[in-house]
């Protein structure tokens, strides 16, 4: 079957019960995605299916059918890099950096639907993602800022 | 890194560094021997040393730490860059090979039954002694926060030996005196402004000796250090191109995982792997004798085929239910103690006829829990075996899998790639054998192994349960006498078991570290350790002794403290003045930041603790709250000293994030066992702090020497204690045993 992701259709013809996660990683070699548990409680394997946050660790290949898929390597890469990223750098975030892909993924999709979001927006919408080196101060100032430049022009 | 880790053999390329390799002048020749070079260049670049590569476009500096998250590559370079009068965006950092040269000094001298508060000869001699040991075992790795205090004078060295030689190539080629020229952003300039390249001096400059002792910097004329760097890392890791062991990519590679007895060190009596070797995708099912691996076509298939193999286990090796083994870790008190690293006055005597406090404390065995599961890659060609594994000791991996494929050393090279987290899990060797066996049945495929989460939380190599015993008295100036008993399973013997082969005989200083060795003047104070043999694989844990020791110590300093009706960061103070002005300073620095002492909102208080770990005091303050879904942490202050600071950004970053993952294993960490297998399967049951629950940070950073103590593990134990205490503060209740929330409620 036929999936796209970051705008590239591909051709893949694994079991439609395999989990996203690991056809982005082992069949099409986008290893940005990362796993840390399989069942939907750490946020390491987020992706957007249409726009929208997923664990790619609990949608099946079969489910995502023709929708659009975003990974890591779509948000920006070290040669051109999305403003989040950047006010990632600028805040020096990552320790280990294992949690980051799925961090960043599910800010991103944050701060596509919300402006200028509070703590509580960031609270509610980065809970799923955990982080064992304890980058959550930073992730969220780096949240934050990021908001500032992309809508307030800051 | 590891993808494109240097095939370095075109051109060896040796050079003595006895400068840099030898360091400290000792009698013995076989310690005086430079360790060899293990670098060979790749086209375009020319090796100074075991630590610098010039290349064309700039420096590659081999840091041969595990980058865990801690930063330690970048803090590395940036030493080696500095003596070098580098550009920041000339360097690079590659972890390198496993070899002698990159061995660990520090981490030896760790295990010393000395408190690092207060210097002796007998320690500073132990000390040395320790280093020549260091040196024949050639442990290269990466724990006890000693990676700094190990490379501090080692890179900068590195880096002055390869400068002194370029400024002579340039003082040749130029037909001048040395002392005329200077270095800068890379290159030698002359007096009359011309420039030399690095690159262009490479060749001719490294076939110089370098200089006996190589003139180090002035701290006063650092550029780079002692200031914040960015992270050598850092756009890797947000761009998801940063290689982690997980991500070891190679052409034909098939995707394996494992299924070991639950039961820990357990046999494996029989398996029916029939229905697993019909899935699709399946490529195969081994025996890796106490374990089964699948390997298949991705890891998803491999994950589904290892759940249908049908395994008999063998029966667990120490009591099947956690009650049977804290009963036998408890039996530990009836025997004689292990060690008493501290016996100061007459505590006995001190405690009769005295009021006195008894309390009995208890924390559970804890899991790892690193964000990537345990994994590693490998592939067996040619009688070859290569090993891409997210590790904290290469040269043990090395010899742990040549010795489980019957190689020399010298057949297995070992490839380091970031480690999406450690903590200590990744210090232990399990993982990359097993990978290296499943090469081995496969010979010529590459493959790499990838524990399910539920593996991992299930196979770890535990922080173990341990239980004490605390009494003390107090008088109305403060405690008078303190006697404390820790009992637990031996980290150490543990350990040395698994690496050496057996467990030399003497005190376990990690047992009773955080409990013997504190900046405290009890004039009648007595700590034993005593081991227990419960065989439950146990583990170094961030901060490993300390993590729980601080809680015990901590905990019931704050009872000495209310028995006293004294303040309790008033109390020690008073308790650490004479002892230790490193200690004194850090606490009166936490009070001066968070204000202690002024008045709080309603349903808010407040919890101090302390702890001097791997050379750093440090000193936390917790405020918390009441709220109507449960506790919630409201902000932490910490102060700490690290001697000096190479990167306070750096520093910052691991203060916090020792000080989460110590408030995450107190408030909700527990590892249990049933049937002799651990019952905690994924993050759903073995959980740890969410953003929504994290505190607000405050962290000031001191310094008091002219070298940098540890960073990366001295905030987690005081972080248990400080919340215990502030509860105690909050709610009158006295919680002596870990996880907090089997006693509490907090705000989700
Ligand atoms: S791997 Fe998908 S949520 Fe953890
Ligand atoms: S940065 Fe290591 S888990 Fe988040």
């Amino acid at each position: 079957m036929q999936i796209t992701v970051n705008g590239q259709s591909h051709e893949v013809s694994t079991d439609p019960q395999t989990p996203l996660l690991w056809v982005l990683r082992d069949e099409l070699g986008l290893t940005g995605t990362k796993y840390g548990c399989g069942v939907g409680q750490c946020g390491a394997c987020t992706v957007h299916l249409n726009g929208q946050p997923v664990r790619s660790c609990s949608v099946s290949l079969g489910d995502v059918g023709g929708g659009s898929i975003t990974t890591i390597e779509g948000i920006g890469t070290p040669e051109k890099l999305a403003v989040i990223q950047q006010a990632w750098i600028d805040h020096q975030v990552a320790q280990c950096g294992y949690c980051q892909s799925g961090q960043i993924m599910s800010a991103a999709a944050l701060l596509a639907g919300t402006t200028t979001p509070g703590d509580a927006d960031i609270d509610a919408a980065m809970g799923g993602n955990l982080c064992r080196c304890g980058t959550y101060p930073r992730i969220r100032a780096a949240i934050l800022d990021a908001a500032k430049r992309l809508h307030q022009g800051g | 890194m590891a993808k494109k880790t240097r095939s370095l053999t075109r051109r060896a390329f040796l050079v003595a560094s006895a400068a840099v390799a030898g360091g400290v002048a000792f009698g013995y020749y076989k310690y005086r021997e430079t360790p060899a070079n293990p670098l060979h260049a790749g086209p375009g670049e020319v090796v100074f040393n075991p630590w610098v590569i010039v290349r064309t476009d700039g420096v590659t500096v081999i840091t041969p730490r595990a980058e865990m998250g801690q930063g330690v590559q970048t803090t590395l370079a940036a030493l080696v860059a500095e003596e070098m009068d580098l550009d920041w965006s000339q360097v690079r950092a590659e972890h390198g090979p496993a070899a002698a040269a990159y061995m660990n000094l520090a981490v030896a001298k760790a295990g010393l039954p000395f408190a690092d508060y207060h210097d002796s000869t007998m320690k500073r001699v132990a000390e040395e002694a320790m280093g020549v040991v260091g040196k024949f075992a050639a442990v290269q790795a990466t724990g006890g926060s000693t990676s700094m205090i190990d490379g501090y004078t080692r890179m900068r060295m590195a880096g002055a030996a390869a400068r002194a030689v370029l400024l002579k190539a340039a003082a040749n080629r130029l037909k001048q005196n040395v002392i005329g020229l200077r270095t800068e952003k890379g290159a030698v300039i002359a007096p009359d402004g011309q420039t030399i390249a690095y690159a262009d001096l490479a060749e001719t400059a490294a076939q110089i000796a370098p200089p006996a002792r190589p003139r180090l910097k002035n701290p006063r004329d650092w550029r780079l250090l002692g200031k914040p760097l960015p992270r050598l890392d850092m756009v890797a890791k947000v761009t998801g191109t940063a290689p982690f062991g997980i991500d070891t990519r190679l052409p034909g590679m098939l995707f394996a995982t494992v299924k070991a007895n639950p039961r820990l060190g357990g046999t494996m009596q029989s398996y029916d792997a029939t229905a697993a070797r019909a899935m699709p995708g399946v490529k195969g099912v081994f025996d890796i004798g106490n374990a089964i691996a699948v390997v298949a076509t991705n890891t998803w298939a491999a994950f589904q085929a290892a759940e249908q193999v049908q395994v008999t286990w063998g029966p667990a090796p120490y009591p099947a239910t956690t009650e049977g083994i804290f009963a036998e870790i408890a039996r530990a008190f009836d025997r004689p103690a292990n060690s008493t690293l501290r016996d100061d006055g007459d505590v006995v005597k001190a405690l009769a006829g005295a009021t006195v406090l008894r309390a009995d404390y208890h924390v559970p065995y804890l899991a790892h829990a690193t964000m990537e599961p345990m994994n590693a890659a490998a592939l067996l060609k040619d009688g070859r075996l290569t090993v891409w594994a997210p590790n904290q000791a290469p040269t043990v991996i090395r010899d742990k899998c040549a010795a489980a494929l019957g190689l020399s050393a010298e057949k297995v090279e070992v490839h380091t790639p970031f480690l999406g987290g450690g903590f200590g899990r990744r210090a232990e060797f399990d993982y990359a054998v097993q990978a290296a066996m499943v090469a081995k049945a496969m010979p010529g495929t590459p493959i790499l192994l990838t524990w399910r989460r539920e593996e991992d939380m299930g196979h770890d190599f535990y922080r173990p349960g341990a239980l004490a015993r605390m009494e003390g008295a107090v008088t109305k100036d403060g405690p008078v006498a303190l006697k404390a008993a820790v009992a637990a399973p031996s980290v150490y013997a543990s350990q040395a078991r698994r690496v050496l082969g057996l467990a030399p005989p003497g005190p376990d200083k990690i047992l009773v570290e955080g409990l013997f060795d504190q900046p405290y003047g009890i004039p009648n104070y007595r700590v034993q350790g005593h081991v227990s043999d419960v065989a439950v694989p146990v583990g170094s844990w961030r901060s490993v002794g300390n993590s729980h020791n601080a809680f015990f110590h901590e905990s019931f300093m704050d009872e000495l403290a209310h028995a006293a009706t004294l303040d309790p960061l008033e109390m020690r103070l008073w308790l650490m003045k004479g002892q230790s002005p490193r200690a004194v300073k850090v606490l009166e620095a936490a009070a001066q930041m968070s204000n202690w002492g002024s008045p709080l909102p309603k349903d808010h208080a407040r919890g101090v603790a302390f702890c001097w770990s791997f050379g750093t005091p440090t000193a936390e303050v917790l405020e918390i709250s009441q709220t109507a879904t449960g506790i919630r942490l409201e902000k932490m202050w910490i102060a700490q000293d690290v001697g000096l600071a190479l990167d306070p950004d750096t520093i910052e970053a691991q203060a916090i994030s020792g000080a989460i993952y110590g408030l995450s294993a107190a408030m909700m960490g527990e590892i249990t066992f049933a049937d002799g297998a651990v019952e905690q399967q994924n993050f759903y049951d073995y959980d740890a702090l969410r953003m929504q629950q994290t505190p607000v940070f405050d962290v000031k950073i001191l310094q008091s020497l002219d070298h940098p103590t540890g960073v990366g593990e001295p905030a987690t134990p005081p972080a248990a204690p400080a919340l215990a205490n502030a509860i105690f503060a909050l709610t009158g209740k006295r919680l002596r045993s870990l996880p907090l929330n089997k006693q509490v409620t907090f705000a989700g």
